[in-house]
C-alpha cells in the first residue's frame, strides 16, 4: 500500500503527465530545414495562426509578414459591441501580440503583387521577393459604394455600420439603442455581393429587436429586412428556419432589394429593385456595405477572371486553396475565391489546409488535407440564445456535437459557446494551437 | 470543433482566464482534492458530522454556481431553450454543489468547529 508521500508523490506525477501529453499528441513530424522564403499579406486571423504554424514546421525559412495595422481585431466580436453586450476595446488587441519572434514583420501596405516575377512591392517604394506567397490580407468594405453614406455618419441620425471596425460598432449600439429607446421603423440590409459572416446582418437584426422587446418597447417598432437575394440565408434549411423565426418575430422581410443611397437628412434609404428604385423610410438603418478584394488584389493576375467579377476573389483550388495559375500562391481567409465561408470559423479550417499543402511543397511532396468549406456561425437569436449553424460547400449541415446541440435550435449552450469559448478559441487559433 | 484534443481544451481554458488564473485554479482545485484525501486518510473513515455540513452546503453551491455563470455571460433561466440546456444547467450545478461539499468538507476537517472537533 502506498504510504502518504508515495501518494503524492504519485498524484504529482501523474498531473504532470497529463501536462505533457497534449504536447505529445501534437507533435508532428520534425520540422523541415529549408532556406524558402515565405510572405505573409496580412496579419489578420489567418495570416498570423498560419505564421505561428509554420514556424514550428519549417527551420531556416525566412517568413515575412506584411501589414500596416497596429490593431487586431477579434471580428467575431463586433456583434456583440454594436449590441451594447461589450464594450469596443473587446475585439481590439496589438498586432505584435500574436506573431511569433522569428517571423519579420513589415509594417506597410501591400500596393502590388507581381505573380510572374514573385514581388510584393509595398507603400515605402521597397520590392520584396518570394518563393511562396500567402494572400491573406482580408477584404474592403466599400463604403462609397452607397451613395451618400460616409462613415462618419455611423451613430447619429439612426444610421449604424458595425462591420467597419470596433469604434463604428459602438457607435452602432448609440444609434441603435436610441431606436429602442424611441420607435419607429428599423430596416436591416446586406449587400449583393459575397460577404463576411452573412450571419451577422441577422444577428444585428435579432439582437435589437430581442433587446427592444426587453424594454417593453417593441409595440412602436416595425422591423424590415431588406435582402438583394432571394432568400435569407445562402444554406436553404437555414434560410428557411430564419424565415420562420422572422415570421415569429414579426420581423418584414424584403427580397431583391439592394441599398443604393441614403439620405439622411430626410432619414430615407434608396433601393434597386427589379421594378426600378424605392425609397423607404427609416427611424435606424443598418448598412452593410458591399466587399470586396482590396486594390492590389483586383490589380493582379490573381483573381478569377469569369467568377464574382469586380470583386477580385482569388482564383484558387477550393479544396487546397493553392492557387489554380500560380501553384506557388495560396490564399486564406476572406480574400479566397471559394464558395462560401468568410468568417473566422472558415479560417480555423483553412490555415491546417494551406500548412499542409504549403510544407508538403516545399518538402517536394503532395499534400493531403482537404477543405471541404466548412463554416460555421453561432446565429444569435436573442440575448442568451443562439443556433450553433455549421456546414460545407455542399449546403449541408456538419453538427459538430450530433444529437447533443441540435443546428437549428434557438439553445443557450449555443450562447454560452459563442460568449465564453469563441474568443478564446480564436485566440488559441491564432498562437496556432487550436 | 475539428480536433478536441486535451491540448486544444487546455488552450482555450488557458485562452478563457489567462495562463496564470488558469493555473493557479487548477493548483487551487488539485490542492483542495489533495488536502480532501488527506484528511480522508488520515482520518480512515468519512466523519458524518463533517459530511452533514458539507451536505447542507451543496444547495448554495449549485445556486451560486449557475447564477454565476449566467452572471458573466448575460442571459437568465428564460434562455433554456432544449433538453440539453437543462442538462447543461444541471450539470453546473452539481459541479457546483460537489465543489462546495468537498470545500467545506475539507475546511471543517482542517480548521475543525467546537461541534466536529471530536470527530
Amino acid at each position: 500500500m502506498l504510504d502518504r508521500r508515495q501518494f503524492l508523490a504519485a498524484t504529482a506525477l501523474a498531473g504532470m503527465a497529463a501536462g505533457l501529453a497534449p504536447t505529445v499528441g501534437m507533435a508532428q513530424t520534425g520540422p523541415i530545414s529549408t532556406n524558402a522564403r515565405i510572405i505573409i499579406i496580412g496579419a489578420g486571423a489567418a495570416g498570423t495562426a498560419l505564421a505561428n504554424r509554420l514556424v514550428r514546421r519549417l527551420h531556416g525559412a525566412s517568413i515575412t509578414i506584411i501589414d500596416p495595422r497596429a490593431n487586431h481585431l477579434y471580428q467575431p466580436g463586433l456583434t456583440l459591441v454594436a449590441a451594447g453586450l461589450k464594450p469596443a476595446d473587446y475585439v481590439v488587441s496589438e498586432t505584435t501580440d500574436w506573431l511569433p519572434s522569428d517571423v519579420s514583420l513589415i509594417t506597410e501596405a501591400v500596393v502590388a503583387v507581381d505573380a510572374v516575377s514573385r514581388t510584393v512591392d509595398t507603400a515605402d517604394g521597397q520590392s520584396h521577393s518570394y518563393d511562396w506567397l500567402v494572400v491573406a490580407p482580408g477584404l474592403v468594405l466599400d463604403h462609397d459604394a452607397i451613395e451618400g453614406f460616409s462613415l462618419d455618419m455611423v451613430g447619429q441620425n439612426g444610421i449604424g455600420a458595425l462591420y467597419a471596425g470596433p469604434e463604428y460598432a459602438a457607435r452602432t449600439w448609440q444609434a441603435a439603442s436610441q431606436f429602442i429607446d424611441e420607435g419607429g421603423v428599423g430596416v436591416f440590409t446586406r449587400p449583393a455581393t459575397e460577404m463576411k459572416c452573412a450571419g451577422a446582418p441577422l444577428k444585428h437584426t435579432f439582437l435589437i429587436e430581442d433587446l427592444a422587446e426587453k424594454a417593453g418597447n417593441r409595440s412602436r417598432m416595425n422591423f424590415v429586412y431588406a435582402a438583394p437575394q432571394g432568400s435569407l440565408f445562402g444554406v436553404p434549411i437555414v434560410a428557411e428556419k430564419v424565415r420562420m423565426l422572422f415570421g415569429q418575430r414579426d420581423i418584414a422581410p424584403v427580397h431583391n432589394y439592394t441599398l443604393k443611397s441614403v439620405d439622411a437628412g430626410r432619414k430615407r434609404a434608396t433601393f434597386t429593385t427589379p421594378s426600378g428604385d424605392a425609397e423607404m423610410a427609416y427611424d435606424y438603418l443598418h448598412v452593410v456595405p458591399p466587399q470586396r478584394a482590396p486594390d492590389f488584389v483586383l490589380e493582379s493576375d490573381l483573381p478569377w477572371a469569369d467568377r464574382w467579377v469586380g470583386q477580385g476573389w482569388l482564383e484558387v483550388d477550393p479544396s487546397t486553396l493553392q492557387h489554380r495559375r500560380y501553384p506557388n500562391v495560396f490564399a486564406v481567409g476572406d480574400v479566397a475565391g471559394v464558395p462560401k465561408g468568410k468568417t473566422a470559423a472558415s479560417v480555423k479550417w483553412q490555415v491546417p489546409v494551406v500548412e499542409d499543402h504549403l510544407v508538403a511543397a516545399i518538402d517536394g511532396r503532395d499534400g493531403t488535407e482537404v477543405y471541404n468549406g466548412y463554416t460555421s456561425c453561432p446565429l444569435i437569436t436573442r440575448v442568451g440564445r443562439a443556433m450553433l449553424v455549421e456546414f460545407d460547400y455542399q449546403n449541408n449541415l456538419v453538427p459538430s456535437f450530433p444529437g447533443v446541440i441540435a443546428p437549428l435550435e434557438e439553445l443557450w449552450i449555443s450562447w454560452l459557446m459563442k460568449e465564453v469559448a469563441l474568443k478564446a478559441t480564436y485566440n488559441a487559433m491564432l498562437r496556432g494551437r487550436a | 470543433m475539428k480536433e478536441l484534443t486535451l491540448g486544444t481544451m487546455v488552450a482555450v481554458f488557458e485562452e478563457i482566464f489567462g495562463r496564470g488564473l488558469f493555473w493557479a485554479m487548477v493548483a487551487i482545485a488539485v490542492l483542495v482534492t489533495l488536502a480532501y484525501l488527506f484528511v480522508l486518510i488520515r482520518d480512515r473513515s468519512v466523519s458524518w458530522k463533517k459530511f452533514l455540513l458539507a451536505q447542507l452546503s451543496m444547495p448554495v453551491g449549485a445556486v451560486f454556481a449557475v447564477l454565476f455563470v449566467q452572471g458573466v455571460t448575460d442571459s437568465s433561466f428564460a434562455d433554456i431553450g432544449g433538453p440539453v440546456d437543462v442538462i447543461i444547467l444541471l450539470g453546473i450545478a452539481l459541479v457546483g454543489a460537489i465543489g462546495m461539499a468537498i470545500l467545506v468538507y475539507t475546511l471543517e476537517a482542517l480548521i475543525g468547529s467546537r461541534r466536529t472537533q471530536t470527530g
